[in-house]
């Protein structure tokens, strides 16, 4: 066999052109714009933070987040593997061990699963088993969830899985701004982080100040632990976070039509939990609704329920309830909807809650 | 370096392995790898054989332990001495190492302290020294997951430029060890893949002790698992890992390879297990006597010694000296296993994250309440106390 001195570049094709400067300002931008500027950033700011994942180069990610970046940065810094998430993961471990902050991506969710060993029995503890010598500052970004017509596997809700594991921080934007600067939480943390981009919300756009600092309300750039009322309200609280903000956002609408007043709560972390923000919100509603699109057995709605009941007991109406999807695997994209927890089934848990 | 088709009785055949000192301690020549064994004098030649010999006392003190309860597992290293030792005497101090769960040998030589290792065994800690001190990291007991962590590792010092400079102090590389059972796991393929296409400077040492707990290689593998590298456009070797020259020579070649921008190498290091895969085990059931007789025949410590011997480069003062430290070195283990303590709770805690968690800090908080409310108002634990 040959073996070169140097490793194969992709120099075969012609330069790209030179990247666009970076915008400034309020823009109103899609969440993979908003996400592909947060990469940017990252990359920008820190020579050691790099991308890794299947067709991130040149294609830009098979939802472009990547977009451009592998013409700015380079095939060192956006690096396209190969098709091997175990791969993946397990050389991010190693680069992270060596100083680097590796961001994956996870091509579709339903896909992390051959990568679930390296993360669940490696990336996640290795800072526990260190005694704290050893730092793993990785990202897993994976775009999560369905809506969006895919085939089988190309729509999975994996959170709870994660969000079990001890070592993991587990989030999900639900908004183009939360995306822009929670990309650049994820990355700035030192501790693994499962990101969780609502693949469905991917083409939604939203305000994003592109200016604005990392918030610190601790004094950390990392603090990435917080869940936020998005809309308030008196009589209901619903609980919802990624892809069903939008979902609880549209319930609250429709039930302000019929004289309810819906409270929602963006969790943006799953793990950990924000109860207290959860709590606040209920102790003020007296009345709980959980929603996600994950099967709701076993699922991030019944830790939010047990939690709510055991703070909140003398403050509640009515049992916490949850929506979500059914115990099957997930079914074909032509009845889809029908798995999903759209406006209807969550104003029936709303209408449920206001009964009792 | 082995590219051909392997012999029709699979891994099992020793045909075509490196060889430099023959079981019956006679320095043999080789056309390729002698240049690499051309600074083994007499000083480094005794220095490996006292790492061996410290390395088995380790090893028998740790057995001994856990016969007495004093440790919950323990995994032999008894017979690959060779292989360990050979190899670790290869490496520079820039050099890291992963290791699987059983290279005690590499540990010593990489100067940890041994009774460290034991910390993971005895139940006190997951891992009980800093990786960063000797280029050691963590053992890992899921197999072959570390191979992908060497071979990331290995790309970030490619990156760092610490490859191909020619500065010996500078230029780096990355060890990964392994068993003849992980090449059966997907994350050494993929560890292979990803080596290869980045041309990373990891060695990817493979010690062929011929069984995976009880399953003999024959049940991973129908070729010589050297023979699967060249596939994946990686070179590999097969050497006699009961011939701690051979090792040497093979592995320093390799992290020559590597350190000068060359790529990754499999090394297949084809000897024996002559312990259990861990005491938990029992080696009659699926091996014969007459089977660990024609290994222990080929004992990769007593070759070295008729070797020294023979070449008058075992002075019995030296002998006596070690057998002395030997002795030392055991008691030290057994005292220090011994005194280990006992952890306090509150430590599991500790280091679940690298920035406050609010639920662990709960978690924490209730269960400090939660063993303070079994003392008494004179700072006394209560009959009620057992957890």
């Amino acid at each position: 066999m040959s073996v070169t001195s140097e490793r194969a570049r992709l120099t075969d094709l012609p330069p790209a052109p030179a990247p666009p400067p970076f915008p400034t300002g309020t823009q109103r931008l899609p969440m993979a714009k908003a996400l592909n500027l947060g990469l940017r950033r990252a990359l920008a700011n820190d020579p050691r933070t790099l991308l890794m994942g299947e067709d991130i180069g040149r294609l830009g990610g098979v939802f472009r987040v990547t977009d451009g970046l592998f013409a700015e940065f380079g095939d060192d810094r956006v690096v396209d593997t190969p098709l091997a998430e175990s791969g993946i993961v397990g050389t991010a471990i190693g680069l992270a061990l060596r100083g680097y902050r590796p961001v994956c991506e996870i091509q579709f969710d339903g896909f992390v699963f051959p990568a679930f060993d390296q993360i669940t029995t490696q990336l996640s503890r290795m800072h526990y088993r260190s005694q704290g010598r050893l730092r793993l500052p990785v990202v897993i970004r994976i775009p999560y969830g369905g809506g969006i017509g895919a085939i089988e596997h190309h729509s999975e809700s994996p959170e709870a899985l994660f969000a079990h594991t001890p070592g993991l921080r587990v989030v999900s934007p639900s908004t183009a701004s939360d995306a822009f600067t929670m990309i650049q939480q994820a990355i700035a943390s030192p501790d693994p982080v499962i990101f969780l981009e609502p693949k469905g919300r991917y083409w939604e756009k939203g305000d994003v100040d592109l200016d604005a600092p990392l918030p610190a309300p601790h004094g950390s750039p990392t603090d990435l632990d917080h869940a936020r009322v998005v809309r308030p309200g008196t009589d209901v609280t619903v609980v919802a976070y990624g892809p069903t903000v939008a979902t609880a956002l549209k319930a609250a609408e429709a039930a302000a039509a019929d004289g309810t007043s819906i409270e929602v709560v963006d969790l943006r972390t799953i793990s950990p939990l924000d109860t207290a923000t959860v709590a606040a919100s209920v102790r003020r509603t007296g009345r709980c609704v959980v929603v996600h699109e994950a099967p709701v057995l076993y699922g991030t709605g019944g830790e939010v329920a047990a939690r709510i009941t055991e703070e909140c007991f003398y403050h509640l109406q009515a049992p916490v309830l949850r929506v979500g999807g059914f115990h099957t695997p997930y079914p074909v994209a032509k009845i889809e909807h029908d798995y999903l927890p759209g406006l209807d089934r969550l104003l029936d848990a709303v209408d449920r809650t206001l009964a009792f | 370096m082995s590219t051909t088709v392997p012999a029709a009785d699979g891994p099992l055949t020793d045909d075509g392995l490196v060889q430099l000192l023959t079981p019956t301690g006679e320095r043999v020549g080789h056309p390729e790898y002698d240049r690499w064994a051309a600074d083994l004098d007499g000083d480094r030649l005794r220095a490996m054989y006292r790492d061996m010999v410290l390395t088995r006392r380790f090893d028998n003190e740790a057995t001994s332990l856990q016969r007495q309860g004093e440790l919950g597992l323990w995994a032999q290293s008894l017979g690959q001495e060779a292989a360990a030792v050979g190899s670790g005497h290869a490496l520079r101090p820039q050099d890291h190492v992963f290791p699987s769960y059983r290279e005690h040998g590499v540990a010593h030589v990489r100067g940890l302290e041994m009774t460290d290792l034991l910390r993971l065994f005895r139940g006190v800690d997951h891992g009980g020294w800093d990786p960063a001190d000797h280029g050691f990291h963590l053992f890992t007991l899921v197999i072959g997951s570390h191979t992908l962590h060497a071979t990331g590792y290995a790309m970030g010092v490619q990156r760092d430029g610490l490859v191909g400079t020619g500065d010996p102090a500078r230029d780096t590389a990355v060890v990964a060890y392994f068993g003849d059972g992980a090449t059966a796991q997907g994350d050494v393929s993929e560890a292979l893949v990803f080596a290869s296409v980045n041309q990373a400077p990891v060695v990817l040492f493979c010690q062929n002790n011929q069984f995976a707990i009880s399953e003999p290689t024959t049940r991973q593998a129908r070729v010589p698992l050297a023979a699967r590298a060249p596939g994946f456009g990686i070179p590999s070797v097969r050497v006699d890992g009961n011939d701690v020259v051979a090792s040497y020579a093979v592995t320093r070649q390799a992290l020559e390879r590597a350190r000068s921008g060359g790529g990754p190498t499999f090394i297949e290091a084809y000897t024996y297990r002559m312990g259990a895969h861990t005491t938990s085990d029992d080696p009659t059931r699926y091996r014969t006597s007459e089977q660990e007789e024609y290994w222990r025949r080929r004992d990769p410590i007593e070759r070295l010694r008729v070797h020294l011997e023979r070449t008058g480069e075992l002075p019995e003062v030296f002998q006596a000296q070690l057998a002395a430290e030997s002795d030392a070195f055991g008691e030290h283990i057994r005292t220090t296993v011994r005194a280990m303590g006992h952890p306090s709770p509150h430590t599991m805690f500790d280091h679940v994250y690298a920035t406050p968690n609010a639920v662990v800090d709960a978690e924490r908080a209730w269960f400090t309440q939660y063993e303070q409310s079994f003392v008494d108002h004179d700072g006394r634990r209560t009959a009620g106390g057992h957890r």
